[in-house]
């Protein structure tokens, strides 16, 4: 995998109705009719959801960042299709599709966005900062590269425990040259743990292509600590799924960390506040759409395998967009947040006041 | 009662919760073959194996962001910074993840970790290396911070901090390490954002905390011997939680107040206890509330004069003279 060009996109169609190379490894021949439809479904849950989000920012109904994760979902959805009960993921703020795709429920997520209550977050985190624990999903992190060194912790909680599992941390490709995800790499290799690095390589830092920022191979920096790595074509759902399988095997059996690029694409802007059209064209978003659109490849693949038809195509979709709606109305009718609840979830003693331990004043005015 | 030094303190503490807590992890730079820069850690990896007390790369930014996201999953990692000083190369880490996490996952998740370590000037080491972050530590709300003085206090202190299920940052100090004083050897805790009177007194409250607890003591002693005048010690601890009730209950006795603290004075912990004791004790103050901080500029290394530049006993006495003018 090169680097990627600056400006237009010379790009190699994929014909787009070709089975997948990746259709017969194991951890995809394996799959059942409904696992596969399951998969589709994910995907396209996730675009109908940040396509309504999108809408209800343009209505000025969200406030701050909204990093959509349009054209990456085979990413997210590939690889948390693979998590066990002892394996982790975090990510970094174009969160929304990892959320979807560890099987948190639309109506939370959308209230967040709408900074209400009853969002995922009580309000309090926004687009940005999605977590969900109970489905071992650690965030949602603002900060480029910061989330890296704490998915390395997951992978030492997952170790210190004796437990058989291991932690997926995601970043962009904007993120490698974070001195935090370097000293992240080091602790893995240097301590040997369950860690597989994911790069979702979309191109673009921001505005800045990944020729203009980065010098050399992304994933081929791990060899620098003796890491293996890999890279994968994200527009495939099964080679997502075949690659990840591979080196999160590796990091559950023998506590090897690893560090995997995935090629894709972001239809949006960085942000919706993002002008995007300084640094790409819009000729090269369409190639993208029109050849490598991750739902439309896998929906080619499965149509061939016949597991879907035109009719569950229409169906899926219709209900994907509905739930999107239905999100939207559930964020829309639930309050927002009080003033009183701006002090809560800052400590767990004063949240837990029977169980406190210490005394003074905790906050201050 | 047993007498021991500060460093055998702050060791006992680990060790006793090391042995109470299978979840207590201890990670650093040197804590565990070189038995730790200040040889606070000695010992402990003979004790608890290497899979317990782990030496990390210099890699603050790395190992600090790696305990966070270990403590998530319920491990406890007290994380020795060599000084406070390096915590600006794992701000990040610190103040945007360990101290935000919580509030951010709308309190889903926590965060106890401990990070500990010494915050001081007075050992010539320049700029770089005499960092009293306790204020900017302090400013970000879901954090604790805490400033022992004695041996005493740092043991119960640590114990309370690595208990606790927020993430506390503990700031020892590098001249206090060989300091002596009586420990229990029955086990106790201490509270955190609980003062102590280190002495009583009548006519002037200081406020202080960490090594000035001391300076303060023996200006106290002077002031008492040589200009008659009865001095109360209020050592802090904890800065947040903060024990403003023991400071109020102080002044409205003494009625004159002077802060010490080894900060620089913009924006410091005596610039908040100064606001706060203004508001709720305006009444009770015969004067102005007095403070006496680190002259204000980088930290000299010209070792005599570093030792004017910090409050000293005679700065405080000094200080205190004008407090009672």
């Amino acid at each position: 995998m090169s680097k990627k060009p600056t400006a237009t996109a010379e790009k190699k169609a994929v014909p787009s109705a070709k089975a997948s190379d990746f259709a017969q490894a194991p951890i995809n021949a394996n799959l059942s009719r409904e696992e596969k439809i399951e998969l589709h479904r994910k995907m396209v849950r996730i675009r109908r959801f940040e396509e309504r989000s999108l809408r209800a920012y343009q209505s000025k109904k969200i406030g701050g960042f909204l990093h959509l994760y349009i054209g990456q979902e085979a990413v997210a959805v590939g690889s948390c299709s693979l998590m066990g009960a002892n394996d982790h993921v975090i990510t970094a703020y174009r969160d929304h599709g990892h959320a979807i795709a560890v099987g948190m429920d639309t109506k939370p997520l959308m209230a967040e966005l709408y900074g209400k209550v009853t969002g995922c977050s009580k309000g309090k985190g926004g687009s940005m900062h999605y977590f969900d624990p109970s489905r071992n999903f650690w965030g949602g992190h603002g900060i480029v590269g910061g989330q890296i060194p704490l998915g390395v912790g997951l992978a030492f909680g997952v170790k210190y425990k004796g437990l058989k599992g291991a932690a997926m941390a995601f970043m962009g490709d904007g993120a490698v040259n974070q001195g935090a995800v370097h000293e992240a790499y080091n602790l893995a290799a240097l301590w040997n743990l369950p860690v597989v690095f994911v790069i979702e390589n979309n191109g673009y830092s921001m505005g800045t292509s990944q020729a203009r920022s980065s010098a050399g191979e992304l994933a081929k920096r791990a060899e620098g600590y003796d890491m293996p790595w890999g890279q994968c074509n994200g527009h495939d759902l099964y080679e997502v799924r075949a690659t990840m399988d591979k080196f999160l095997t590796l990091a559950r059996e023998k506590s090897k960390p690893s560090t995997v690029e995935i090629d894709t694409y972001r239809y949006r802007g960085h942000s919706v506040a993002d002008p995007d059209n300084t640094y790409r064209g819009k000729g090269e978003i369409e190639e993208y759409r029109r050849t490598k659109d991750p739902i439309q490849v896998f929906q080619n693949i499965l149509v061939e395998e016949g597991v879907l038809d035109e009719a569950l195509i229409e169906k899926i979709d219709t209900e994907a967009r509905a739930e999107a709606d239905n999100a939207v109305d559930f964020a829309e009718a639930s309050p927002f947040p009080t003033v009183d609840d701006i002090q809560k979830d800052v400590y767990w003693e004063a949240d837990h006041p029977s169980e406190r331990k210490s005394q003074g004043r905790l906050f201050f005015d | 009662m047993p007498v021991i030094t500060y460093r055998e303190a702050v060791r006992h503490a680990l060790a006793e919760e090391l042995e109470r807590d299978k979840n207590v992890v201890v990670l650093g730079e040197e804590v565990a073959q070189f038995h730790g820069a200040y040889k606070v850690t000695e010992g402990l990896l003979a004790k608890f194996g290497p899979e317990r007390i782990l030496d990390t790369p210099i890699s603050e930014a790395g190992f600090i962001g790696m305990g966070i996201g270990a403590s998530m999953l319920g491990v406890r990692p007290v994380m020795e910074l060599m000084f406070w000083s390096f915590y600006s190369v794992a701000f990040d880490q610190i103040l945007n993840n360990a101290a935000n996490v919580r509030y951010m996952s709308g309190g889903q998740i926590n965060c106890p970790i401990v990070i500990r370590g010494p915050a001081n000037g007075g050992t010539n080491v320049g700029a770089t290396h005499s960092h009293t972050p306790e204020n900017v530590l302090a400013n970000h709300p879901g954090v604790k911070v805490v400033v022992p003085s004695t041996p005493y206090d740092a043991k119960g202190l640590l114990k309370s901090a690595i208990r606790d299920n927020d993430p506390v940052f503990f700031l020892e100090n590098t001249m206090l390490y060989g300091d002596k004083g009586e420990v229990p050897a029955d086990e106790y805790v201490i509270p955190l954002g609980k003062a102590d009177v280190k002495r009583v007194g009548t006519d002037l409250t200081i406020v202080t905390y960490g090594r000035s607890v001391h300076h303060s003591l023996a200006a106290a002693a002077v002031l008492e011997k040589e200009h008659d005048i009865s001095v109360e010690v209020v050592d802090l601890r904890s800065i947040r939680p903060l024990d403003i009730d023991t400071v109020l209950a102080s002044v409205a006795k003494t009625h004159r107040v002077l802060i010490v603290e080894e900060q620089k004075p913009f924006c410091s912990v005596g610039s908040q206890l100064a606001y706060m004791i203004q508001r709720e004790a305006f009444d009770e103050l015969d004067g102005p509330i007095h403070r006496l901080a680190t002259i204000d500029a980088p930290a000299i290394y010209s070792p005599p004069v570093e030792a004017e530049q910090l409050p000293n006993p005679q700065r405080i006495l000094k200080a205190a003279l004008a407090a009672m003018s």
